[in-house]
Protein backbone atom coordinates (compact mmCIF):
# COMPACT_ATOMS: atom_id res chain seq x y z
CA UNK A 1 0.00 0.00 0.00
CA UNK A 2 2.72 2.65 0.89
CA UNK A 3 4.61 1.39 -2.49
CA UNK A 4 1.99 2.21 -4.68
CA UNK A 5 0.99 5.75 -2.88
CA UNK A 6 4.89 6.34 -3.51
CA UNK A 7 4.10 5.07 -7.37
CA UNK A 8 0.83 7.48 -7.80
CA UNK A 9 2.66 10.40 -6.39
CA UNK A 10 5.73 10.17 -8.55
CA UNK A 11 3.02 9.45 -11.57
CA UNK A 12 1.15 12.60 -10.74
CA UNK A 13 4.19 14.51 -10.14
CA UNK A 14 5.67 13.32 -13.54
CA UNK A 15 2.06 14.49 -15.56
CA UNK A 16 2.12 17.79 -13.70
CA UNK A 17 5.08 18.46 -15.19
CA UNK A 18 4.77 17.11 -18.58
CA UNK A 19 1.40 18.94 -19.04
CA UNK A 20 3.17 21.99 -17.57
CA UNK A 21 6.05 21.01 -20.42
CA UNK A 22 2.41 21.06 -22.92
CA UNK A 23 0.63 24.14 -21.56
CA UNK A 24 3.84 26.47 -20.60
CA UNK A 25 6.31 25.74 -23.34
CA UNK A 26 4.90 27.33 -26.03
CA UNK A 27 4.57 30.61 -24.26
CA UNK A 28 8.16 30.52 -22.86
CA UNK A 29 9.05 30.38 -26.63
CA UNK A 30 7.41 33.14 -27.57
CA UNK A 31 8.90 35.36 -25.11
CA UNK A 32 12.26 34.00 -25.66
CA UNK A 33 11.60 34.95 -29.87
CA UNK A 34 10.72 38.32 -28.68
CA UNK A 35 13.76 39.22 -26.98
CA UNK A 36 16.35 37.60 -30.08
CA UNK A 37 17.09 39.50 -32.88
CA UNK A 38 15.28 38.22 -35.97
CA UNK A 39 18.57 36.58 -37.63
CA UNK A 40 18.71 34.04 -34.84
CA UNK A 41 15.11 33.07 -34.61
CA UNK A 42 15.76 30.14 -35.96
CA UNK A 43 19.28 29.46 -35.41
CA UNK A 44 20.68 25.53 -34.85
CA UNK A 45 20.72 24.23 -31.96
CA UNK A 46 17.93 27.05 -30.50
CA UNK A 47 18.33 28.52 -27.78
CA UNK A 48 16.15 29.82 -25.02
CA UNK A 49 18.44 33.13 -24.29
CA UNK A 50 20.99 34.49 -26.48
CA UNK A 51 24.20 36.98 -25.98
CA UNK A 52 22.54 39.32 -28.08
CA UNK A 53 19.60 39.08 -25.90
CA UNK A 54 17.80 43.18 -26.23
CA UNK A 55 14.64 44.20 -26.27
CA UNK A 56 14.86 46.19 -29.39
CA UNK A 57 11.62 44.35 -30.69
CA UNK A 58 9.23 45.89 -28.32
CA UNK A 59 10.84 49.18 -28.81
CA UNK A 60 10.28 48.89 -32.47
CA UNK A 61 6.51 48.41 -31.72
CA UNK A 62 6.24 50.94 -29.06
CA UNK A 63 7.61 53.62 -31.09
CA UNK A 64 5.57 52.50 -34.03
CA UNK A 65 2.44 54.84 -34.63
CA UNK A 66 0.59 52.62 -36.71
CA UNK A 67 1.05 49.86 -33.62
CA UNK A 68 0.09 52.29 -31.02
CA UNK A 69 -2.76 52.65 -32.94
CA UNK A 70 -4.07 49.40 -32.54
CA UNK A 71 -3.73 49.34 -29.01
CA UNK A 72 -5.25 52.66 -28.77
CA UNK A 73 -8.28 51.40 -30.93
CA UNK A 74 -8.70 47.85 -28.56
CA UNK A 75 -8.98 49.93 -25.59
CA UNK A 76 -11.52 51.95 -26.63
CA UNK A 77 -13.46 49.40 -28.18
CA UNK A 78 -13.07 47.09 -25.42
CA UNK A 79 -13.84 49.86 -22.54
CA UNK A 80 -16.93 51.54 -24.37
CA UNK A 81 -18.68 47.47 -25.07
CA UNK A 82 -17.91 46.56 -20.98
CA UNK A 83 -19.27 49.28 -19.67
CA UNK A 84 -22.45 49.54 -22.15
CA UNK A 85 -22.44 45.56 -21.82
CA UNK A 86 -22.16 46.00 -17.57
CA UNK A 87 -25.41 48.75 -17.40
CA UNK A 88 -27.58 47.07 -20.28
CA UNK A 89 -27.11 43.19 -18.29
CA UNK A 90 -27.44 44.90 -14.60
CA UNK A 91 -31.22 46.50 -15.89
CA UNK A 92 -31.33 42.89 -17.61
CA UNK A 93 -30.43 40.63 -14.83
CA UNK A 94 -32.23 42.88 -11.99
CA UNK A 95 -35.77 41.78 -13.79
CA UNK A 96 -34.94 37.99 -14.10
CA UNK A 97 -34.33 37.73 -10.80
CA UNK A 98 -36.45 39.97 -8.84
CA UNK A 99 -39.60 40.00 -11.15
CA UNK A 100 -41.50 37.37 -12.85
CA UNK A 101 -43.27 37.77 -16.25
CA UNK A 102 -45.08 36.18 -18.49
CA UNK A 103 -42.50 36.16 -21.52
CA UNK A 104 -39.77 35.86 -18.82
CA UNK A 105 -38.99 32.29 -19.96
CA UNK A 106 -38.94 32.87 -23.43
CA UNK A 107 -37.08 35.90 -23.49
CA UNK A 108 -34.04 33.93 -21.22
CA UNK A 109 -34.32 31.03 -23.68
CA UNK A 110 -33.51 33.80 -26.46
CA UNK A 111 -30.52 34.80 -24.48
CA UNK A 112 -29.10 31.58 -23.55
CA UNK A 113 -29.68 30.33 -27.18
CA UNK A 114 -27.82 33.79 -28.45
CA UNK A 115 -24.46 32.38 -27.49
CA UNK A 116 -24.64 29.77 -29.96
CA UNK A 117 -25.40 31.77 -32.92
CA UNK A 118 -22.22 31.14 -35.48
CA UNK A 119 -20.74 34.86 -35.98
CA UNK A 120 -19.93 33.25 -39.59
CA UNK A 121 -24.03 33.46 -39.89
CA UNK A 122 -23.99 36.99 -38.38
CA UNK A 123 -21.16 39.04 -39.99
CA UNK A 124 -23.06 38.35 -43.87
CA UNK A 125 -25.83 40.90 -42.67
CA UNK A 126 -23.82 42.73 -39.91
CA UNK A 127 -21.75 44.26 -42.94
CA UNK A 128 -24.48 44.63 -45.05
CA UNK A 129 -26.23 46.52 -41.92
CA UNK A 130 -23.17 48.28 -40.45
CA UNK A 131 -22.39 49.66 -44.57
CA UNK A 132 -26.04 50.88 -44.63
CA UNK A 133 -25.94 52.74 -41.35
CA UNK A 134 -22.82 54.42 -41.89
CA UNK A 135 -21.18 52.92 -39.02
CA UNK A 136 -18.24 51.04 -41.83
CA UNK A 137 -14.75 51.22 -40.25
CA UNK A 138 -15.89 53.33 -37.24
CA UNK A 139 -15.55 52.24 -33.49
CA UNK A 140 -19.09 52.44 -33.28
CA UNK A 141 -20.13 49.72 -35.37
CA UNK A 142 -17.33 47.53 -33.54
CA UNK A 143 -18.93 48.12 -30.55
CA UNK A 144 -22.59 47.35 -31.05
CA UNK A 145 -21.71 44.24 -32.59
CA UNK A 146 -19.45 42.73 -29.99
CA UNK A 147 -22.03 43.42 -27.75
CA UNK A 148 -24.22 40.53 -29.53
CA UNK A 149 -21.40 38.50 -27.83
CA UNK A 150 -20.54 39.92 -24.52
CA UNK A 151 -24.30 40.52 -23.57
CA UNK A 152 -25.62 37.02 -22.73
CA UNK A 153 -23.14 35.89 -20.45
CA UNK A 154 -23.33 39.08 -18.73
CA UNK A 155 -27.18 38.43 -18.07
CA UNK A 156 -26.70 34.86 -16.75
CA UNK A 157 -23.94 35.59 -14.35
CA UNK A 158 -25.45 38.78 -13.71
CA UNK A 159 -28.79 37.28 -12.67
CA UNK A 160 -26.91 34.85 -10.81
CA UNK A 161 -25.02 36.62 -8.67
CA UNK A 162 -28.57 38.94 -8.10
CA UNK A 163 -30.03 35.36 -7.22
CA UNK A 164 -27.61 34.92 -4.52
CA UNK A 165 -28.76 38.14 -2.65
CA UNK A 166 -31.59 38.16 -0.19
CA UNK A 167 -34.87 39.30 -1.49
CA UNK A 168 -35.55 40.87 1.88
CA UNK A 169 -32.66 43.86 0.93
CA UNK A 170 -34.64 45.35 -1.54
CA UNK A 171 -37.41 45.03 0.17
CA UNK A 172 -36.16 46.94 2.87
CA UNK A 173 -35.52 49.87 0.86
CA UNK A 174 -39.19 49.59 -0.69
CA UNK A 175 -40.88 49.70 3.06
CA UNK A 176 -38.88 53.00 3.68
CA UNK A 177 -40.38 54.23 0.45
CA UNK A 178 -37.83 53.74 -2.25
CA UNK A 179 -38.69 52.52 -5.62
CA UNK A 180 -36.98 49.33 -7.76
CA UNK A 181 -34.80 51.42 -9.13
CA UNK A 182 -33.59 53.16 -6.26
CA UNK A 183 -33.08 49.08 -4.56
CA UNK A 184 -31.17 48.41 -7.65
CA UNK A 185 -28.37 51.00 -8.03
CA UNK A 186 -28.35 51.82 -4.56
CA UNK A 187 -27.95 48.47 -2.49
CA UNK A 188 -27.70 45.67 -5.26
CA UNK A 189 -25.44 47.11 -7.41
CA UNK A 190 -22.43 48.24 -4.75
CA UNK A 191 -23.03 44.80 -2.93
CA UNK A 192 -22.92 42.91 -6.17
CA UNK A 193 -19.57 44.91 -7.12
CA UNK A 194 -17.43 41.60 -6.80
CA UNK A 195 -19.55 39.84 -9.36
CA UNK A 196 -19.84 42.44 -11.50
CA UNK A 197 -15.75 43.00 -11.61
CA UNK A 198 -16.14 39.19 -12.72
CA UNK A 199 -18.56 39.87 -15.61
CA UNK A 200 -16.92 43.45 -16.81
CA UNK A 201 -13.25 40.88 -17.27
CA UNK A 202 -15.22 38.92 -19.29
CA UNK A 203 -16.76 40.82 -21.91
CA UNK A 204 -13.37 42.80 -21.84
CA UNK A 205 -11.65 39.77 -22.54
CA UNK A 206 -14.01 38.95 -25.44
CA UNK A 207 -14.06 42.42 -26.86
CA UNK A 208 -10.02 42.49 -26.99
CA UNK A 209 -10.15 39.38 -28.36
CA UNK A 210 -12.49 39.17 -31.04
CA UNK A 211 -11.15 39.02 -34.16
CA UNK A 212 -13.74 38.36 -37.11
CA UNK A 213 -15.84 41.08 -36.75
CA UNK A 214 -12.76 43.12 -36.51
CA UNK A 215 -11.36 42.17 -39.54
CA UNK A 216 -14.48 42.26 -41.69
CA UNK A 217 -16.14 45.69 -40.50
CA UNK A 218 -12.88 47.87 -40.14
CA UNK A 219 -10.87 48.65 -43.40
CA UNK A 220 -7.95 50.96 -42.15
CA UNK A 221 -4.82 51.01 -40.02
CA UNK A 222 -6.25 53.85 -37.51
CA UNK A 223 -9.49 51.56 -36.85
CA UNK A 224 -7.84 48.20 -36.66
CA UNK A 225 -7.93 46.08 -32.87
CA UNK A 226 -4.60 44.42 -31.84
CA UNK A 227 -5.71 40.82 -33.14
CA UNK A 228 -5.97 42.57 -36.76
CA UNK A 229 -2.39 44.38 -35.95
CA UNK A 230 -0.93 41.09 -35.07
CA UNK A 231 -1.69 39.67 -38.64
CA UNK A 232 -0.97 42.38 -40.16
CA UNK A 233 2.21 42.65 -39.19
CA UNK A 234 2.62 38.87 -40.45
CA UNK A 235 2.41 40.05 -44.05
CA UNK A 236 3.86 43.44 -43.52
CA UNK A 237 7.43 42.70 -42.33
CA UNK A 238 8.41 39.70 -44.35
CA UNK A 239 8.23 37.66 -40.82
CA UNK A 240 10.06 39.52 -38.22
CA UNK A 241 9.10 36.90 -35.66
CA UNK A 242 10.69 38.53 -33.00
CA UNK A 243 8.65 41.76 -33.56
CA UNK A 244 5.47 39.62 -34.05
CA UNK A 245 5.92 38.18 -30.65
CA UNK A 246 6.83 41.14 -28.97
CA UNK A 247 3.70 42.09 -30.26
CA UNK A 248 1.83 39.29 -29.75
CA UNK A 249 2.85 39.25 -25.70
CA UNK A 250 2.04 43.27 -25.61
CA UNK A 251 -1.16 42.72 -26.76
CA UNK A 252 -1.38 39.96 -23.81
CA UNK A 253 -0.75 42.07 -21.24
CA UNK A 254 -3.95 43.12 -20.48
CA UNK A 255 -6.07 40.12 -20.57
CA UNK A 256 -2.85 38.55 -18.58
CA UNK A 257 -2.77 41.00 -15.64
CA UNK A 258 -6.51 41.43 -15.52
CA UNK A 259 -6.59 37.24 -15.13
CA UNK A 260 -4.01 37.33 -12.50
CA UNK A 261 -5.23 40.34 -10.40
CA UNK A 262 -8.98 38.69 -10.44
CA UNK A 263 -8.57 35.13 -11.08
CA UNK A 264 -10.40 33.54 -7.93
CA UNK A 265 -13.48 36.00 -8.47
CA UNK A 266 -13.29 35.42 -12.29
CA UNK A 267 -12.58 31.75 -11.83
CA UNK A 268 -15.88 31.67 -9.17
CA UNK A 269 -17.61 34.07 -11.68
CA UNK A 270 -16.94 31.98 -14.59
CA UNK A 271 -18.28 28.64 -13.69
CA UNK A 272 -21.45 29.79 -11.76
CA UNK A 273 -22.13 31.38 -14.80
CA UNK A 274 -20.93 28.75 -17.19
CA UNK A 275 -21.73 25.80 -15.35
CA UNK A 276 -24.49 26.42 -12.39
CA UNK A 277 -26.66 28.80 -14.61
CA UNK B 1 -45.76 35.86 -27.49
CA UNK B 2 -45.79 38.65 -29.69
CA UNK B 3 -43.11 41.00 -30.47
CA UNK B 4 -45.40 43.58 -31.06
CA UNK B 5 -46.30 43.84 -27.78
CA UNK B 6 -42.89 44.03 -26.32
CA UNK B 7 -42.25 47.20 -28.79
CA UNK B 8 -45.26 49.14 -27.12
CA UNK B 9 -43.90 48.70 -23.65
CA UNK B 10 -40.57 49.70 -24.54
CA UNK B 11 -40.58 53.28 -24.91
CA UNK B 12 -43.09 54.76 -22.23
CA UNK B 13 -41.49 51.97 -19.56
CA UNK B 14 -37.99 53.89 -20.25
CA UNK B 15 -39.26 57.02 -19.66
CA UNK B 16 -41.24 56.09 -16.42
CA UNK B 17 -37.78 54.63 -15.29
CA UNK B 18 -35.93 57.90 -15.64
CA UNK B 19 -38.71 59.77 -13.83
CA UNK B 20 -39.02 57.26 -10.83
CA UNK B 21 -35.22 58.19 -10.00
CA UNK B 22 -36.14 61.70 -8.91
CA UNK B 23 -39.60 61.62 -8.56
CA UNK B 24 -41.82 60.74 -5.07
CA UNK B 25 -40.99 57.56 -3.47
CA UNK B 26 -43.54 55.11 -3.00
CA UNK B 27 -44.81 55.74 -6.51
CA UNK B 28 -44.26 52.18 -7.28
CA UNK B 29 -47.22 50.86 -4.95
CA UNK B 30 -49.45 53.79 -6.20
CA UNK B 31 -49.22 52.97 -10.17
CA UNK B 32 -52.29 50.98 -11.29
CA UNK B 33 -52.07 47.08 -11.38
CA UNK B 34 -51.16 47.40 -15.34
CA UNK B 35 -48.79 49.84 -15.33
CA UNK B 36 -46.44 48.21 -12.51
CA UNK B 37 -46.49 44.98 -14.40
CA UNK B 38 -44.84 46.01 -17.41
CA UNK B 39 -41.66 47.56 -14.61
CA UNK B 40 -39.81 43.97 -15.96
CA UNK B 41 -40.29 44.68 -19.54
CA UNK B 42 -38.37 48.36 -18.63
CA UNK B 43 -35.66 46.74 -17.34
CA UNK B 44 -35.19 44.13 -20.16
CA UNK B 45 -36.36 46.46 -23.04
CA UNK B 46 -32.58 47.62 -23.69
CA UNK B 47 -31.53 43.83 -24.03
CA UNK B 48 -34.70 43.19 -25.68
CA UNK B 49 -33.91 46.12 -28.20
CA UNK B 50 -29.94 44.99 -28.73
CA UNK B 51 -31.44 41.56 -29.24
CA UNK B 52 -33.61 42.59 -31.96
CA UNK B 53 -30.91 44.65 -33.91
CA UNK B 54 -28.61 42.35 -33.82
CA UNK B 55 -29.82 38.71 -33.77
CA UNK B 56 -34.02 39.23 -34.61
CA UNK B 57 -33.34 41.37 -38.36
CA UNK B 58 -29.65 40.14 -38.72
CA UNK B 59 -30.75 36.55 -38.73
CA UNK B 60 -33.85 37.98 -41.31
CA UNK B 61 -31.47 39.12 -43.38
CA UNK B 62 -29.09 36.38 -43.66
CA UNK B 63 -32.26 34.16 -44.10
CA UNK B 64 -33.94 36.69 -47.09
CA UNK B 65 -30.06 37.17 -48.73
CA UNK B 66 -30.33 32.94 -48.70
CA UNK B 67 -33.39 33.03 -51.46
CA UNK B 68 -32.14 35.77 -53.49
CA UNK B 69 -29.20 36.74 -56.17
CA UNK B 70 -27.30 40.04 -56.64
CA UNK B 71 -27.68 41.09 -52.90
CA UNK B 72 -25.32 43.10 -51.18
CA UNK B 73 -22.85 44.18 -53.55
CA UNK B 74 -25.49 44.85 -56.30
CA UNK B 75 -28.31 46.85 -56.30
CA UNK B 76 -30.98 44.47 -58.02
CA UNK B 77 -31.55 41.88 -55.63
CA UNK B 78 -33.85 39.13 -57.48
CA UNK B 79 -35.70 36.17 -55.94
CA UNK B 80 -33.58 32.81 -57.30
CA UNK B 81 -35.54 30.09 -54.92
CA UNK B 82 -33.56 27.29 -53.83
CA UNK B 83 -30.83 28.27 -56.24
CA UNK B 84 -28.12 28.79 -53.95
CA UNK B 85 -28.76 26.16 -51.48
CA UNK B 86 -28.44 23.64 -54.48
CA UNK B 87 -25.53 25.56 -55.49
CA UNK B 88 -23.58 25.76 -51.77
CA UNK B 89 -25.04 21.37 -51.60
CA UNK B 90 -23.36 20.43 -54.97
CA UNK B 91 -20.59 22.31 -54.13
CA UNK B 92 -18.01 19.23 -53.45
CA UNK B 93 -15.64 21.99 -51.33
CA UNK B 94 -18.50 22.03 -49.00
CA UNK B 95 -18.52 18.52 -48.46
CA UNK B 96 -14.77 18.53 -47.87
CA UNK B 97 -15.86 21.65 -45.33
CA UNK B 98 -18.31 19.77 -43.36
CA UNK B 99 -15.54 16.27 -43.00
CA UNK B 100 -13.01 18.55 -42.13
CA UNK B 101 -15.18 21.00 -39.27
CA UNK B 102 -16.53 17.03 -38.42
CA UNK B 103 -13.16 15.68 -37.81
CA UNK B 104 -11.74 18.99 -35.99
CA UNK B 105 -14.74 19.78 -33.52
CA UNK B 106 -14.80 16.05 -32.95
CA UNK B 107 -11.24 15.31 -31.51
CA UNK B 108 -11.18 18.65 -30.20
CA UNK B 109 -13.67 18.10 -27.91
CA UNK B 110 -12.37 14.70 -26.45
CA UNK B 111 -9.10 15.99 -26.34
CA UNK B 112 -10.54 18.93 -24.61
CA UNK B 113 -12.56 16.69 -22.22
CA UNK B 114 -10.09 13.97 -21.58
CA UNK B 115 -7.16 16.87 -20.89
CA UNK B 116 -9.44 18.83 -18.83
CA UNK B 117 -10.04 16.56 -16.39
CA UNK B 118 -7.00 14.89 -17.02
CA UNK B 119 -5.35 18.95 -15.56
CA UNK B 120 -8.57 19.17 -13.09
CA UNK B 121 -7.51 15.84 -11.50
CA UNK B 122 -4.01 15.96 -10.82
CA UNK B 123 -4.47 19.25 -9.61
CA UNK B 124 -7.38 18.00 -6.90
CA UNK B 125 -5.11 15.01 -5.45
CA UNK B 126 -3.89 17.39 -2.44
CA UNK B 127 -0.30 16.30 -2.85
CA UNK B 128 0.29 19.68 -4.02
CA UNK B 129 0.89 22.69 -1.55
CA UNK B 130 -1.21 25.59 -2.38
CA UNK B 131 1.47 27.84 -3.47
CA UNK B 132 2.74 25.03 -5.79
CA UNK B 133 -0.76 24.16 -6.64
CA UNK B 134 -1.65 27.50 -7.61
CA UNK B 135 1.61 28.14 -9.95
CA UNK B 136 0.57 25.15 -11.98
CA UNK B 137 -2.73 25.98 -12.15
CA UNK B 138 -1.56 29.25 -13.37
CA UNK B 139 0.53 27.72 -15.85
CA UNK B 140 -2.38 25.25 -17.07
CA UNK B 141 -4.94 28.36 -17.47
CA UNK B 142 -2.10 30.38 -19.74
CA UNK B 143 -2.70 29.00 -23.12
CA UNK B 144 -7.06 30.01 -22.48
CA UNK B 145 -5.54 33.75 -21.80
CA UNK B 146 -4.06 34.53 -25.54
CA UNK B 147 -6.15 35.46 -28.18
CA UNK B 148 -6.58 33.50 -30.92
CA UNK B 149 -4.75 35.85 -33.29
CA UNK B 150 -1.72 35.28 -30.57
CA UNK B 151 -2.11 31.52 -30.79
CA UNK B 152 -1.55 31.68 -34.45
CA UNK B 153 1.69 33.11 -34.31
CA UNK B 154 3.17 31.64 -31.47
CA UNK B 155 2.20 27.84 -33.23
CA UNK B 156 3.50 28.88 -36.66
CA UNK B 157 7.06 30.09 -35.15
CA UNK B 158 7.14 26.76 -33.64
CA UNK B 159 5.77 24.56 -36.17
CA UNK B 160 7.98 26.10 -38.94
CA UNK B 161 10.05 23.73 -41.13
CA UNK B 162 12.94 25.60 -39.25
CA UNK B 163 11.23 25.74 -35.92
CA UNK B 164 11.69 24.28 -32.28
CA UNK B 165 9.00 21.79 -32.48
CA UNK B 166 11.17 20.11 -35.95
CA UNK B 167 14.31 20.52 -34.35
CA UNK B 168 13.38 18.42 -31.10
CA UNK B 169 11.47 15.43 -32.94
CA UNK B 170 14.65 15.44 -35.33
CA UNK B 171 16.63 15.52 -32.96
CA UNK B 172 14.95 13.07 -30.59
CA UNK B 173 15.18 10.60 -34.28
CA UNK B 174 11.42 10.56 -33.93
CA UNK B 175 11.30 12.35 -37.91
CA UNK B 176 13.94 11.73 -40.32
CA UNK B 177 13.38 14.88 -42.04
CA UNK B 178 11.15 18.51 -40.83
CA UNK B 179 8.11 18.24 -41.81
CA UNK B 180 6.43 22.04 -42.92
CA UNK B 181 3.31 20.83 -40.02
CA UNK B 182 0.53 23.61 -41.41
CA UNK B 183 1.27 24.03 -44.94
CA UNK B 184 1.68 19.61 -45.85
CA UNK B 185 -1.87 18.38 -47.07
CA UNK B 186 -1.17 15.30 -44.70
CA UNK B 187 -0.39 17.03 -41.91
CA UNK B 188 -1.95 20.00 -41.94
CA UNK B 189 -5.57 19.40 -40.26
CA UNK B 190 -4.06 17.47 -38.01
CA UNK B 191 -1.34 20.52 -36.43
CA UNK B 192 -4.51 22.62 -36.79
CA UNK B 193 -6.45 20.09 -34.56
CA UNK B 194 -3.67 20.15 -32.37
CA UNK B 195 -3.26 23.66 -32.24
CA UNK B 196 -7.02 24.48 -31.27
CA UNK B 197 -6.53 21.64 -28.75
CA UNK B 198 -4.14 23.30 -27.01
CA UNK B 199 -5.67 26.41 -26.69
CA UNK B 200 -9.36 25.04 -25.39
CA UNK B 201 -8.92 22.22 -22.80
CA UNK B 202 -8.24 25.27 -20.11
CA UNK B 203 -12.33 25.97 -20.36
CA UNK B 204 -12.91 22.37 -19.25
CA UNK B 205 -9.87 22.62 -16.58
CA UNK B 206 -11.41 25.10 -14.84
CA UNK B 207 -14.72 23.94 -15.14
CA UNK B 208 -14.27 20.38 -14.30
CA UNK B 209 -11.64 21.93 -11.04
CA UNK B 210 -14.80 23.56 -9.80
CA UNK B 211 -17.33 20.24 -10.35
CA UNK B 212 -14.43 18.06 -8.69
CA UNK B 213 -13.88 20.35 -5.56
CA UNK B 214 -17.91 19.83 -5.33
CA UNK B 215 -17.98 16.69 -4.56
CA UNK B 216 -18.37 15.19 -1.31
CA UNK B 217 -14.91 13.52 0.34
CA UNK B 218 -17.80 11.28 2.03
CA UNK B 219 -18.31 9.47 -1.18
CA UNK B 220 -15.04 8.58 -1.27
CA UNK B 221 -14.14 7.86 1.83
CA UNK B 222 -17.31 5.39 1.84
CA UNK B 223 -16.37 3.68 -1.23
CA UNK B 224 -12.47 3.12 -0.20
CA UNK B 225 -14.53 1.46 2.99
CA UNK B 226 -15.95 -0.57 0.74
CA UNK B 227 -12.79 -1.68 -0.67
CA UNK B 228 -13.12 0.29 -3.93
CA UNK B 229 -10.01 0.79 -5.64
CA UNK B 230 -8.91 4.68 -7.28
CA UNK B 231 -9.71 3.58 -10.69
CA UNK B 232 -12.90 2.24 -10.02
CA UNK B 233 -13.84 5.09 -7.44
CA UNK B 234 -13.14 7.18 -10.64
CA UNK B 235 -15.59 5.02 -12.64
CA UNK B 236 -18.43 5.05 -10.12
CA UNK B 237 -17.95 8.53 -7.86
CA UNK B 238 -15.94 11.02 -10.09
CA UNK B 239 -17.60 10.19 -13.24
CA UNK B 240 -21.35 9.86 -12.59
CA UNK B 241 -21.04 13.02 -10.51
CA UNK B 242 -19.25 15.20 -13.19
CA UNK B 243 -21.48 14.10 -15.51
CA UNK B 244 -24.09 16.78 -16.14
CA UNK B 245 -20.88 19.32 -16.47
CA UNK B 246 -19.50 16.96 -18.67
CA UNK B 247 -21.91 17.13 -20.79
CA UNK B 248 -22.95 20.29 -21.14
CA UNK B 249 -18.59 21.50 -21.47
CA UNK B 250 -19.21 19.01 -24.07
CA UNK B 251 -22.00 20.41 -26.31
CA UNK B 252 -20.48 23.69 -25.59
CA UNK B 253 -17.67 22.99 -26.65
CA UNK B 254 -18.69 21.24 -30.11
CA UNK B 255 -20.52 24.88 -30.94
CA UNK B 256 -17.96 27.05 -30.40
CA UNK B 257 -15.38 24.82 -31.99
CA UNK B 258 -17.39 24.48 -34.91
CA UNK B 259 -17.84 28.38 -34.94
CA UNK B 260 -13.75 28.44 -34.72
CA UNK B 261 -12.23 30.94 -37.84
CA UNK B 262 -9.59 33.08 -36.56
CA UNK B 263 -7.04 30.06 -36.17
CA UNK B 264 -7.90 28.48 -39.11
CA UNK B 265 -7.95 31.78 -41.06
CA UNK B 266 -4.49 32.87 -38.98
CA UNK B 267 -2.44 29.68 -39.58
CA UNK B 268 -3.36 28.02 -43.05
CA UNK B 269 -6.53 29.40 -44.21
CA UNK B 270 -8.27 26.48 -45.24
CA UNK B 271 -5.43 25.02 -47.41
CA UNK B 272 -3.28 23.57 -48.68
CA UNK B 273 -5.71 21.89 -51.45
CA UNK B 274 -8.71 22.48 -49.23
CA UNK B 275 -7.57 19.67 -46.05
CA UNK B 276 -8.51 21.91 -43.52
CA UNK B 277 -11.46 24.04 -45.21
CA UNK B 278 -14.44 24.81 -42.54
CA UNK B 279 -17.71 25.71 -42.85
CA UNK B 280 -16.80 29.13 -41.63
CA UNK B 281 -13.83 29.30 -43.41
CA UNK B 282 -15.72 28.19 -46.90
CA UNK B 283 -18.46 30.88 -45.97
CA UNK B 284 -16.25 33.69 -45.25
CA UNK B 285 -14.57 33.21 -48.42
CA UNK B 286 -17.96 33.00 -50.48
CA UNK B 287 -18.63 36.08 -49.12
CA UNK B 288 -15.13 37.94 -49.02
CA UNK B 289 -12.98 37.09 -51.33
CA UNK B 290 -15.68 36.05 -54.09
CA UNK B 291 -18.48 38.20 -52.85
CA UNK B 292 -20.96 35.50 -53.64
CA UNK B 293 -22.96 36.84 -50.74
CA UNK B 294 -25.92 34.77 -51.71
CA UNK B 295 -24.18 31.49 -51.80
CA UNK B 296 -22.75 32.98 -48.80
CA UNK B 297 -25.69 33.10 -46.97
CA UNK B 298 -27.37 29.93 -47.55
CA UNK B 299 -24.26 28.50 -46.36
CA UNK B 300 -24.64 30.43 -43.30
CA UNK B 301 -27.78 29.81 -42.80
CA UNK B 302 -26.91 25.79 -43.34
CA UNK B 303 -24.30 26.60 -40.43
CA UNK B 304 -26.95 28.38 -38.15
CA UNK B 305 -29.23 25.13 -38.47
CA UNK B 306 -26.85 22.86 -37.57
CA UNK B 307 -25.97 24.51 -34.35
CA UNK B 308 -29.28 25.31 -33.57
CA UNK B 309 -29.93 21.78 -33.22
CA UNK B 310 -27.35 21.44 -30.90
CA UNK B 311 -28.24 24.47 -29.23
CA UNK B 312 -31.53 22.50 -28.68
CA UNK B 313 -29.60 20.21 -26.67
CA UNK B 314 -27.59 22.39 -24.32
CA UNK B 315 -30.33 23.96 -23.15
CA UNK B 316 -32.12 20.94 -22.35
CA UNK B 317 -29.08 19.77 -20.65
CA UNK B 318 -29.22 23.14 -18.70
CA UNK B 319 -32.68 22.76 -18.05
CA UNK B 320 -32.80 19.33 -16.61
CA UNK B 321 -30.03 20.53 -13.59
Amino acid sequence: MQRRRLSTRIGVIVGLCLGAVFAGFPVVWMLSTSLKPNSEVFQVPPRLITESFSFDAYWKILTDPTQLRFFLNSYIVALWVTALTLLVGILAGYSFSRYEFRLKRFINVVIVSVQAVPPITLIIPYFGLVVALGLYNTYGGLIITHMVFTLPYAIIMTTAYFNTLPRELDESVKVDGGSGWTALWRILVPISVPGLIAVGIYTFMISWNEYLFALTLTRTDDMRTVPIGIQLLMGQHSYEWNQMMAMSILGSIPVLILFLLFQRRFIGGLTAGAVKS
Amino acid sequence: MKPAHIDRTVLPEAATLEAETSTAPAQDRRRPFALRSLVPYGYISPTMLLIFVLLVIPIAMVVSYSFQDNVIVEKNPVFAGLANYTEVLTDPVFWTAVKNTFIFITLSTIAHLVLGLAFAMMLNTGLLGGLTKAIFRIVYILPWLFTIAVVAVIWRLMLDPFGVVNYILTTLGILQTEVNWLADPSTALWALTFINIWSGYPFFMISLLAGLQGISADLYEAAAVDGANPIQQFFNITIPQLKPVLISMAVLDLIWTSQQFALIWLTTGGGPLNVTEMLSTYTYKQAFSSYEFATASASAVIILLITMILAFFYVRQLRER
